[in-house]
């Protein structure tokens, strides 16, 4: 168990090195000066302010030294948290622009991966045993796991947004509020927040369903549900075993779900106008801000890799396989 | 065997009933434009028409034929799945096949490789590398969506090479002294060939939803159309708000349309290469 | 009389049409008898294993009836099947190594399996039985991964036997082994009947040399039908039916299969079983053939135990 582990853990190392890496290196495949095409637009919003930025990227940059102290200087304001500033939110640091953000996307992110992923497997497995169910219901399953994340967040803010006008389809909360602890707000923020998860939700919901139906079928192929059908163990107990069996890869799916998710939740934001780091990516690209947009890339990649351990511990938990220290897991 | 495969194949529902999907869309998209006098992004009608016996989808808010711009959206969406598709599929194969059949650390290696790329979210790394690059072309979003897509199709191969590297044949073909490469590509590839295209399939499908995602975050092409592009403009120039519904649905429809028949044709091809699931 | 099989039919469904995989067998397994039951790949004698126990999804039950203890086994009927499964009738299936659920502890496994049967599991006789094959009660609180393919398979050996039932099928156990655990496999299958812990067995093998230091019987299909049962030491020293006479004349040493060698003696391949030809199915390959194999010759009994169905064996 420590070996694999060990091994996950060098992996997410090298993924978050690999990342910070193309970090760096981006910008510097930018054709001409970095600084004066990252400052172009800043140039013209904040005039008073260039100059202070060109000094401080200028610095940040270091293109007067050897490459590789560049590079060990970007790790070094990487390490003590220093992002830059943000050029769309002038002067807040990039870090705190994201810090506000990220809590919108969790919000989002885990209640419509964590439902979608019960809710799905319960059902797909329940589909798996009923012809008619699976014949009738499967097809949707299809095309729910086949659409585009925005399109199916716009068909909701359109139809139960803008047509019956039940949700509010853009922001997080009531323009006319302020963020606090009262009913009234936390009502809006609920209101809000029950498209987007909605529509997170029912994509992720149609691909787990599938998922889960097809393993159960797999499963009740498998030698040891013979074996139990040959002694006459009911069917309660051999679908029981064949769920325990299916969920496996399940949760190794969930894993590699993971970026796509993220990706559907961004785009998923954009849509609703949420304030989360998918907003971000859309204004950091729209007011060509590098650093917001270097920022949030990084704050993901390192979501993505904690999300990714928790379910390697989640993983060991449910497969004995691994805990036995024999089990070659994936 | 082949015979019994095609018996399959033509009275297989799902496969039957993608691939005309397909076709449908893809036809539509090769011969459909020609049946336009201007462009996609032409200006031709009334603004924010309702669909119509001449404007069958309506049009955009700046009189914009959103039908025309379907039937050329279509066309990109396919070129991007099926570049996208073949370059993952590609990269996929080199790296699953070298890894399973080599092993030992070269294995060890490209194992990492496939991990890394596999953990690392695939649109972000697509958004920062679109956004700063700036290079938009239909070929280029393809090179980069197949570049960063292709990792689990390599799991999958290497684990199914992995298991016919030690069968009889491939054993006497290393004895008698055939080369890695050709070994490869004569006794392994064949032997799993029905695999390689249901992973091609995946891959097309997942191609041209990522596509469709950075067409819509705004990291699309820059000339042209694609149906991601169409969604952009959309939600963009506030088509919800408006009502333009004849704007937003085709396109999304179109998308959903496409990758489904693909999933669907998917598990049709699964039932038909692989007996035990054909239902009795 | 432990086991009455009679003119059982059971076909398979394919696209081409109905493979008449077993097409009309008769015959009995006495109380305390352990039968093998031998012929190629083709021949039947896995059909005639899975419809002793269970028909997959392909199968069907065209005719004839199967009596154990008598008692009519409902073959076509899945459910009503199950009061006969374990009890009275239990398999261990040729994939012993898959056979246990991966995700189980062996142990709970067991018990959730006889809970669901109705039966009360009881620890200290599993325990007991585990020491007959060897294995220690530790193996309970194991996950199958823990265990070697033997160990695996002795596991299914005892869970199999556990409700003493009365017929005990043994599908292929001896065919994924080597030669010294080929041997201990059929000790102990020995074992088991010895002890009492089943009632008779059907040995179900490619390897007549291996299952002729057990079985009391040896009867050999072909083609889907019977061609021969005697007792073993007659049927390995004294066949009447061709075919036999030349599987046993191509016989190796002990744990090689014919199959591997092929049969070099006997021209020509098996009838397909589509649309068999009438009379005797062996007579295309047969040296003795003559007009009257045109006609299928009955399973007669020619000495006391001892039934051939060919012309010539009179």
């Amino acid at each position: 168990m420590r070996r694999y582990f060990g091994r996950k853990l060098l992996i997410y190392g090298l993924t978050f090195f690999v990342a910070v890496t193309i970090n760096w290196m981006i910008p510097r495949f930018m054709p001409g000066d970095p600084v004066q095409s990252m400052l172009s637009r800043a140039n013209v919003a904040q005039p008073a302010a260039v100059e202070a930025m060109r000094a401080h990227y200028t610095a940040m940059f270091g293109f007067d030294l050897p490459l590789w102290q560049q590079y060990l200087n970007f790790w070094g304001a990487l390490l003590r948290g220093d992002l830059g500033i943000s050029i769309w939110l002038f002067p807040t640091p990039v870090s705190d622009v994201i810090i506000r953000a990220v809590p919108y996307t969790l919000g989002l992110l885990i209640p419509s991966i964590l439902l979608s992923w019960f809710a799905g497997n319960r059902f797909g497995a329940f589909a798996a045993r009923r012809k008619w169910l699976d014949n009738t219901v499967l097809p949707v399953g299809y095309v729910l796991t086949a659409t585009p994340y925005m399109w199916l967040a716009i068909l909701l803010a359109w139809a139960l947004g803008i047509v019956a006008g039940v949700f509010p389809v853009a922001g997080a909360y009531g323009f006319d509020l302020q963020p606090s602890l009262s009913w009234g707000f936390v009502g809006s923020l609920a209101e809000h927040w029950f498209l987007p998860f909605a529509s997170l939700f029912l994509v992720a919901f149609g691909g787990w369903a599938i998922g889960m139906r097809n393993m159960i079928i797999y499963e009740l192929e498998a030698d040891y549900v013979n074996y139990l059908r040959a002694l006459g163990a009911p069917a309660r107990l051999v679908r029981r075993y064949a769920f325990r069996n299916a969920i496996l890869p399940q949760v190794t799916g969930l894993a590699l779900q993971l970026g796509v998710l993220v990706a559907g939740a961004l785009v998923t934001e954009i849509v609703f106008s949420y304030p989360g780091l998918g907003h971000l990516i859309l204004q950091a690209i729209q007011n060509q801000d590098f650093f917001l947009l270097q920022g949030t890339f990084l704050f993901i990649v390192i979501g993505v890799l904690i999300a990714n351990f928790v379910i390697d511990v989640a993983y060991v938990l449910v497969d004995p396989r691994t805990r036995t220290g024999m089990g070659e897991a994936a | 065997m082949r015979y019994e495969a095609l018996h399959f194949a033509l009275r297989n529902r799902k496969l039957v009933a993608g691939t005309v999907v397909i076709l449908v869309f893809l036809v539509a998209g090769l011969a459909g434009p020609l049946m336009f006098d201007h462009g996609p992004n032409d200006y031709v009608g009334p603004p924010m028409a309702a669909p119509s016996g001449e404007f069958w989808f309506g049009t955009t808010t700046f009189g914009q034929d959103v039908f025309a711009q379907f039937l050329y959206g279509l066309r990109a969406t396919f070129l991007v799945g099926v570049l996208g598709g073949v370059l993952a599929a590609a990269v996929g194969m080199v790296v699953g096949f070298v890894a399973g059949y080599r092993g030992g650390w070269v294995d060890e290696l490209l194992t990492m490789l496939t991990n890394i790329v596999l953990v690392l979210p695939a649109l972000v790394v697509l958004l920062i590398v679109n956004a700063y690059l700036g290079v938009r072309s239909i070929g280029v979003q393809a090179l980069f969506i197949g570049l960063t897509s292709w990792p689990w199709a390599a799991r999958a191969i290497r684990a199914q090479t992995f298991s016919l590297r030690s069968r009889d044949f491939v054993d006497l073909a290393r004895l008698s002294g055939v080369r890695t490469p050709r070994i490869i590509l004569r006794e392994i590839a064949p032997n799993m060939s029905s695999y390689l295209f249901l992973t091609f399939i995946l891959l097309f499908g997942s191609a041209i939803l990522i596509a469709a995602s950075l067409d819509f975050i705004g990291l699309g092409p820059t000339e042209g159309v694609s149906l991601g592009l169409m969604l952009n403009n959309a939600a963009r120039w506030s088509a919800l708000q408006l009502g333009l519904w004849w704007w937003f649905i085709p396109p999304g429809a179109g998308i959903t349309a496409i990758v489904g028949a693909l999933y669907v044709m998917n598990v049709g091809l699964d039932e038909v290469f692989n007996p035990k699931l054909r239902e009795m | 009389m432990a086991l009455n099989v009679t003119d059982l039919r059971v076909y398979y469904r394919t696209l081409r049409g109905e493979v008449k995989a077993l097409d009309g067998v008769t015959f009995s397994v006495a109380d305390g008898e352990i039968m093998g039951l031998a012929g190629e790949s083709g021949s039947g004698k896995s059909t005639l294993a899975k419809s002793l126990i269970r028909l997959d999804g392909r199968m069907r039950h065209v005719g004839g009836t199967v009596e154990l203890d008598g008692a009519a086994m409902p073959l076509s009927d899945d459910d009503a099947m199950d009061e006969f499964r374990f009890r009275k009738v239990s398999l261990i299936p040729q994939y012993s190594m898959s056979a246990l659920n991966p995700t189980r502890k062996i142990g709970r496994m067991v018990g959730e399996l006889l809970d669901s049967r109705g039966e009360r599991p009881d620890r200290a006789e599993l325990e007991r039985r585990l020491e007959l094959v060897g294995l220690s009660k530790d193996v309970l609180d194991r996950y199958p991964i823990e265990l070697s393919g033997g160990m695996k398979q002795r596991v299914v050996m005892v869970v199999s036997t556990l409700l003493n039932p009365s017929l005990l099928i043994a599908d292929e156990v001896t065919s994924a082994l080597d030669v010294s655990s080929q041997k201990a496999v059929a000790t102990t299958l020995l074992g088991f009947r010895d002890r009492g812990l089943v009632t008779s067995m059907m040995v179900v093998t490619h390897d007549i040399s291996l299952v002729y230091q057990i079985a009391d019987s040896i009867m050999v299909m072909y083609a889907g039908r019977l061609a021969e049962k005697a007792p073993a030491d007659v049927l390995v020293t004294a066949p009447r039916h061709p075919y036999t006479q030349q599987l046993v004349s191509a016989l190796p040493e002990v744990g090689v299969r014919y199959e591997d060698r092929r049969l070099a003696g006997i021209p020509g391949s098996p009838p397909s079983l589509l649309k068999p030809p009438g009379g005797c199915r062996f007579r295309d390959r047969c040296p003795l053939a003559f007009d009257q194999c045109a006609e299928q010759p009955p399973f007669a009994e020619v000495a006391p135990g001892h039934l051939v169905a060919c012309w010539k064996a009179e």
